[in-house]
């Protein structure tokens, strides 16, 4: 208990950290004003000064990031010209797209990850080892954007099995108001409205943007895994489970994998980061209306607020992604907590 | 050695160690154990299949890095690094007799992108990962060695930088700092340095507990000499590795900047842009625009990796004997 309340003491500087690294990033850009008003080349000097009035931007700067931060934390973070809407209405609404598309790759990476490293190390110098280390090592090698694109070729444009790089869902055939929506998730709302020739749509939407987006991940985590569990199987409480003659399979999933789980959890969490990081440049490809296609458009175009939402959110995603899965690991290694 | 008076009291004679041996038998002494660790690093590496190919790949493109002139000439006066046009002829030409790769709009060589491209990237690799080893290292050393309030101010900022996603800090950097290259490699030296300083200082914590370090300081060995002398020599493997790794995620992530449209400009032989032209072009059918780039940061990439893994395998303590 005592390690959890700790692990989230220590959430309280790293924020405010985050927070001082994205207002300096920002303010290096331009004019700070130009981030609160929804047309600044179109500002009067009077609307100039109002905002300068309200964030006390002639104050010295440490007096500009306290109003700075009070704005943020009362959901004040400024206005897209990207996005045309507030930048916390723009989060809000892409939210969900970038997090359904996310929750799916990761579980198919953490799923088939673990399956196919376990089984790989347990099967080791095996066909299924050979193609599996070779496929990974391509995974970890290849440009996000350039499988999307490859996938997109084959599937769409050869063989025209999966829709092209039109977002969600057909936009034509479909509307997203016709739904009630209970969840904004797709998947989830288009069943629990019983339409589910919209369920399929949005599932075919799903396949390419997810596979591009797992790809890497489901790399990094079938070796961590492989390397883990190779480890593991050379010590020697698992050549002790063998001579209490327990099952190969017992021995492998309650004993080995458990602790070949252990580092491997530490690398998923990591890898989340290169999943939200992946998520910009696959929503780009596949014109997913999620953050991540968002965050690419707010960074060319030098939209600051939008740059400054941009990072704070997923910075917060991140770290509470981070936190989840530093319990998880001391839920797995009781030593851990008891340090 | 105890009782051996006639040794303690006789001075060294002339041209000798205090120990009494020459110049040569002590650099030959120094060396030897050292060699021979780094024959056997060989050795090992030779005899796994993929860790020869990653260093055979590796050869090739430091080879085409430091010698593009010798694959692809470039128009004398101009910028190498700007694909030169072929106003004639608009449309893309696919692989064929006069452009081996395929071409672009307005006779874009893409075989010259590729090569040209090879230089930029290796360039911009060893830029980034070099630097950003350098200041690692220093700030890693520094925070494990001395510990304490330092320590503790180091690590809070280092995890500040570790806790936005890599490519997301880096974007928001690239926009401030402007459409270059050289404004990305700021950006990413400024992201890249926190990993090296988180590593080093683990790999001075575990080391820093030896024996051996307290009879350094018994001996009386400076705290820089300890540090350099003892600690560093035995902390910089992981490094290696790391750095290896490193080389190819710096490129990736470079090619995705300027694919997004934050990295090289337009025209210029990076794989990353070139991507981005193609992709206009390849539902049209001019898939080479695309193919022929991602394919080339796909072999670089796979090139670091191998050697990676080569890398760690090599100095993972259970595999050398």
């Amino acid at each position: 208990m005592s390690y959890i309340i700790r692990r989230l003491l220590l959430l309280v500087p790293v924020l405010i950290g985050v927070s001082l690294l994205t207002f300096t990033v920002t303010r290096l850009a331009g004019d700070p004003w130009s981030a609160y008003l929804p047309n600044p080349e179109r500002a009067t000097p009077q609307q100039i000064e109002a905002i300068k009035e309200k964030y006390h931007l002639n104050d010295p700067v440490y007096v500009q990031y306290y109003y700075w931060f009070d704005g943020v934390l009362h959901g004040d973070l400024g206005y897209s010209h990207t996005a045309r809407q507030p930048v916390t209405q723009a989060i809000t609404t892409k939210f969900t797209a970038t997090f359904e598309l996310a929750v799916v790759a990761m579980f198919f990476a953490v799923l088939i990850g673990i399956f196919t490293g376990t089984k790989s190390a347990v099967k080791a110098n095996s066909a299924f080892d050979q193609g599996s280390r070779l496929v990974s090592l391509i995974g970890v090698s290849i440009p996000v954007f350039w499988l999307g694109l490859m996938l997109l070729m084959l599937f769409y444009r050869e063989w025209g099995l999966l829709p092209g790089p039109t977002g969600r869902y057909d936009v034509v055939k479909f509307s997203s108001s016709e739904l009630h929506h209970y969840t904004y998730f797709l998947t989830v709302d288009t069943l629990l409205n019983g339409k589910f020739d919209f369920f399929w749509n949005v599932i075919k939407h799903l396949i390419l943007p997810g596979v591009t987006l797992a790809f890497t991940s489901t790399a990094i985590i079938i070796r961590m895994m492989r390397s883990s569990m190779l480890e593991v199987l050379g010590a020697e409480y698992v050549k002790t489970a063998r001579s209490k003659g327990l099952s190969e399979k017992v021995v492998i999933n309650k004993h080995a994998r458990r602790n070949a789980l252990i580092p491997t959890t530490t690398v998923i969490g990591l890898s989340f980061g290169g999943l939200l990081g992946g998520a910009v440049l696959t929503e780009t490809i596949f014109n997913w209306n999620g953050l991540g296609q968002w965050s690419g458009f707010a960074a060319t175009s030098l939209d600051t607020a939008g740059i400054m939402g941009f990072t704070l959110v997923t910075a917060i995603i991140y770290v509470i992604a981070n936190l989840i899965v530093d319990l998880v690991y001391a839920y797995l290694d009781p030593r851990v907590r008891l340090s | 050695m105890v009782g051996n008076e006639a040794q303690d009291k006789a001075p060294a004679p002339p041209g000798t160690t205090a120990s009494g041996k020459s110049l040569g038998e002590t650099v030959k002494l120094i060396l030897a154990p050292r060699v021979r660790e780094l024959r056997f690093s060989f050795h090992l590496m030779s005899r796994s299949v993929t860790s020869i190919a990653g260093l055979v790949l590796f050869m090739i493109l430091v080879f085409v890095a430091a010698f593009p002139f010798l694959f692809a000439n470039p128009v004398p006066g101009a910028d190498p690094f700007v694909i030169p046009l072929n106003w004639e002829i608009p449309l893309p030409q696919p692989p064929g007799n006069d452009f081996m790769l395929g071409s672009g709009e307005y006779g874009q060589d893409i075989y010259y992108g590729i090569i040209w491209g090879a230089r930029i990237s290796m360039a911009f690799a060893i830029q980034v990962v070099g630097l950003s080893v350098i200041i690692g290292t220093v700030f890693g050393l520094v925070a494990g060695y001395k510990g304490g309030v330092i320590d503790e101010i180091m690590m809070r900022v280092t995890d500040v930088f570790l806790s936005i996603p890599g490519l997301i800090l880096v974007m928001a950097i690239a926009a401030v700092l402007g459409r270059d290259l050289n404004s990305t490699k700021l950006a990413l030296l400024a992201v890249w340095w926190s990993g090296y300083t988180r590593l080093v200082r683990g790999q001075v914590l575990s080391t820093r507990e030896n024996t051996y370090i307290d009879a350094a300081r018994a001996s009386g060995s400076g705290e820089l000499k300890i540090m350099f002398r003892h600690i560093l020599p035995n902390s910089w493997a992981p490094v290696l590795v790391q750095g290896t790794m490193d080389m190819g995620s710096v490129v990736l992530v470079m090619a995705g900047l300027s694919y997004l449209g934050l990295g090289a400009p337009p025209g210029y032989a990076e794989w990353g842009v070139m991507v981005q032209e193609g992709q206009a072009f390849f539902v049209p059918g001019y898939w080479w625009m695309t193919v022929f780039p991602g394919i080339a940061i796909l072999i670089f990439v796979l090139a670091f990796n191998l050697m990676g893994d080569g890398l760690r395998d090599v100095f993972d303590p259970k595999m050398r004997r």
